[in-house]
């Protein structure tokens, strides 16, 4: 686990560095820009999906739905993050409790 | 001047705020008190910090895919960089704070001068307080015996939901955001985990290179 944290934290810090750094035609190509502003929402999205249906290499379909399903609504509703969180542990927790 | 460092403060706050959601998922993962606090100190870039902790039985894939989301910081900094100037030091301290929030901060500014102060203040108050909240957080998430039973595993698809909605405008962003999600879901009992991101990102990959030709 540490080799991971200490690796991805230094790379996450060179990426941000290299920004700085180049010269902006280097990296500043229409395609580059593209996927970069794609890369977020697909891997955002992916993670979403695993981590409320997944359980391992299984799927499974439990209490983290109605939590994810409480988070879209505090979402919509355009309420703060740390509500967001906090609403969707909530929900979660109720449900398991009452299951 | 006195409130672009107000408005600094304030997005530092609510952002810190999650700091304390950010230590609490990753102790509750498996991971130390230690290892979280490093995390917010040396990678600080939220999205990727959260990524890696999601998928504390592979580590590696973990973090390829902190890697990955970090990506956008190097297009940060291509954005930033001829309004702030920085040279040497300054621009290694700079790098360290290139992330969403100091960005947006700094790019909704007309004067290079107003923009240099937004990006350092709306960076440092983000960095003072997201270690301070995710010292706090990984301190009580260590602490409690089973985070299942408080819905904490509810907390980080809650936090990437609350991440990827703002990032969702036109057509292109659903469909993508879809497509991912489906073959994450399809891979997930095909292979190990971590790797169904790794082929989302592959899509989004495929998608802007065809998208932008």
């Amino acid at each position: 686990m540490w080799t991971s944290v200490l690796l991805a934290s230094a790379g996450c810090y060179a990426l941000k560095l290299l920004g700085l750094s180049v010269p902006p035609r280097v990296l500043d190509d229409r395609r580059v820009r593209h996927v970069g502003s794609l890369l977020p929402i697909a891997m955002l999205s992916a993670f979403i999906a695993t981590q409320t249906f997944g359980d391992g290499t299984d799927l499974a379909f439990d209490a983290r739905v109605a939590g994810v399903a409480m988070a879209a609504v505090c979402v919509w509703r355009r309420l703060p993050f740390l509500v967001v969180i906090v609403a969707a542990c909530a929900a979660t927790a109720l449900v398991r409790l009452a299951a | 001047m006195r409130s672009i460092v107000r408005d600094a403060l304030v997005v530092g706050v609510a952002t810190g705020a999650y700091g304390v959601s950010f230590g609490a998922i990753a102790s509750a993962a498996g991971f130390g008190v230690a290892q979280a606090c490093v995390l917010s100190l040396v990678m600080f870039t939220g999205a990727s910090q959260f990524a890696l902790v999601a998928v504390p039985d592979n580590p590696g894939a973990g973090a390829w895919t902190a890697l990955l989301l970090g990506t956008r910081n190097a297009l940060y900094g291509l954005r930033i960089a001829p309004l702030l100037h920085a040279r040497g030091t300054t621009r290694l301290a700079a790098a360290h704070v290139v992330i969403d929030e100091s960005t947006a901060m700094a790019v909704a500014r007309d004067e290079p001068a107003d923009a240099r102060v937004a990006f350092w203040a709306t960076g440092v108050s983000i960095y003072v307080l997201w270690n301070v909240a995710t010292f706090a957080g990984a301190l009580a998430g260590d602490h409690l015996s089973d985070p299942e039973v408080f819905g904490l595993d509810a907390a980080a698809p809650a936090a990437f939901l609350a991440l990827l909605v703002p990032r969702l405008h036109g057509r292109e962003a659903w469909v993508l955001a879809a497509a991912a999600a489906l073959v994450a879901l399809a891979a997930t009992p095909v292979v190990p985990s971590g790797v169904p991101v790794l082929l989302a990102a592959a899509v989004a990959a495929a998608a802007g290179v065809r998208g932008s030709r």
